[in-house]
């Protein structure tokens, strides 16, 4: 008969109970939630928005005990790339890992894995499509004769009522879902949410934009007909160019050339 | 607002105040708080609403913002920061004479100039604040909390003294150049203005190309929408 096995460390290690899941207060949720809208405030060529995730998620992790929040801090502190909204999702499902006592090597590899989607998703949903959207509604809304205060407050209005209720559902399904946070990215709103923005505010912009030109235009109205087929001529130039000069840098050039002629002729 | 732009008090009483706007507002392109109160229509409106012309912020602010919609802030890629570009734009217009010819032309300069300044000294930033994280990574590293905060920090203060520089440095140069240039502005209103409108319109029509080109059939609802716009200029003019 063996005698019975002594257990090593390693053993030890593997055989203890996972840590319990802490619990997270909601005045640690507000503030991770306020620390979110700076998730950017330190961002670097060194690690992107690696600092801003560790800031965002020291609230929450005061719950654990002082040595595993440290080695948790240390962790996040290193490269993370994101969309800024989308890092809520990040921010909720690693302090889940966390505060769950998970893998640590288990939770680098989760943190890594997060990088790609959060953000390519997001930039196409945000930036190539809900803000350019807003500012064409904006724009249309300048066109339709509306005050300064009123087309303020339209594009903040409507921009922000998207960016706000992303970042507070990211946060929320980061926090309940944890390491298993994967799912969420394919709900309708990010799976369907870019191409349908896209073909809506296409659309809006063949309204919104001939209205707002026909008022900024003002008294040059008359040259209207050459605008036109300048800017279709113009566009179809920048779009042989794409990729390889950006529009507004080219408009600084032609327009100093312009203003320079326009005094010393 | 009928004042000397080349006198240097003159200058300095609105350039202190207005810089002050601009950086707060270009804080907001990246680091705080992202709720895009940097798009040009935002920054250029209040910076004129804050010299007594919104109406004239508004302006600049759209023609800026027809520019602005291709730029597309994706991570570490390079593009112009709007938010003082759009407030050194708004100021300048809001402080020309309203019927001046040469007044829209040159404060889009004034503003795309920023833009361009702004572009560059967000890179400058950038290596800076990765410098000093650098510094403190062996306290990052050992899990340091007040570290991770003071990087933070230290960061959103140079972002709004960057914006507020980029903003005070081109006002300084615009606000006596453009006073100058529009005194000597050769050309007419019409044309003045028919001809910045081209400018703005083909980059906004080339970013629409840019922005939606890759989704299905949004030609065709850029098409649908142009014959509802004719429409509605139709049906009002």
């Amino acid at each position: 008969m063996s005698p019975p096995a002594v257990p090593t460390a390693a053993s030890r290690t593997t055989a203890a109970a996972p840590p319990a899941t802490v619990n997270v207060s909601w005045w640690a949720r507000v503030a991770t939630f306020v620390r979110l809208f700076a998730v950017q405030g330190a961002w670097n060529y060194e690690i992107l928005m690696g600092n801003g995730i560790s800031f965002c998620l020291a609230p929450l992790l005061r719950a654990l005990p002082p040595e595993r929040r440290k080695a948790a801090l240390a962790r996040h502190s290193t490269y993370f790339n994101a969309h800024p909204y989308l890092a809520s999702i990040a921010v909720g499902a690693l302090a889940r890992a966390e505060l769950d006592g998970e893998d640590p090597a288990k939770i680098e590899r989760f943190r890594t894995a997060l990088c790609g989607p959060l953000g390519s998703v997001g930039d196409q949903l945000v930036w190539a499509g809900w803000l350019p959207a807003c500012s064409i509604v904006a724009l249309g809304a300048f066109g339709l004769g509306a005050s300064p205060l009123v087309t303020v407050c339209i594009f903040l209005g409507a921009y922000n009522v998207g960016h706000i209720a992303l970042r507070a559902w990211g946060l929320q399904a980061g926090l309940a879902r944890g390491m298993r946070v994967a799912p969420v990215l394919a709900t309708p709103v990010l799976r369907q949410g870019p191409p349908t923005i896209a073909k809506v505010a296409a659309f809006l912009a063949g309204i919104a934009l001939p209205l707002a030109l026909h008022r900024a235009i003002g008294p040059g109205r008359v040259l209207a007909g050459g605008v036109v087929v300048a800017a279709i001529a113009g566009a179809l130039v920048l779009a042989r160019v794409h990729g390889r000069a950006q529009g507004w840098r080219i408009a600084l050039g032609v327009l100093a050339a312009f203003v320079l002629y326009s005094v010393v002729r | 607002m009928s004042i000397s732009l080349l006198d240097p008090v003159s200058a300095l009483e609105i350039i202190v105040p207005v810089s002050l706007l601009g950086g707060v507002l270009g804080l907001d392109m990246v680091g705080f708080p992202q709720i895009m109160i940097s798009r040009p229509i935002i920054s250029a409106t209040l910076a004129g609403a804050f010299l007594g012309a919104p109406s004239a912020g508004l302006l600049i602010g759209a023609v800026l913002e027809l520019i602005a919609l291709e730029t597309l802030p994706f991570g570490a890629s390079r593009y112009a920061e709007w938010g003082s570009a759009g407030t050194v734009g708004g100021a300048v217009f809001a402080l020309q004479p309203p019927a001046a010819p040469g007044g829209l032309p040159v404060a889009v300069l004034a503003a795309l100039a920023a833009a361009l300044l702004s572009s560059r000294s967000m890179v400058i930033l950038r290596r800076a604040i990765g410098r000093f994280a650098m510094a403190r990574r062996d306290a990052i590293n050992a899990g340091s909390e007040r570290d991770i905060t003071a990087i933070q920090v230290w960061g959103l203060g140079m972002d709004v003294l960057r914006g507020a520089l980029v903003t005070a440095l081109a006002l300084a140069v615009f606000l006596p150049l453009s006073q100058l240039l529009v005194a000597h502005w050769r050309g007419d209103v019409i044309h003045s203005r028919a001809f910045v409108i081209a400018i703005a319109a083909t980059v906004a029509a080339g970013a629409v190309w840019k922005i939606f080109h890759t989704t299905q059939k949004t030609a065709w609802y850029f098409l649908a929408g142009l014959v509802c716009g004719a429409g509605v200029l139709f049906s009002s003019s």
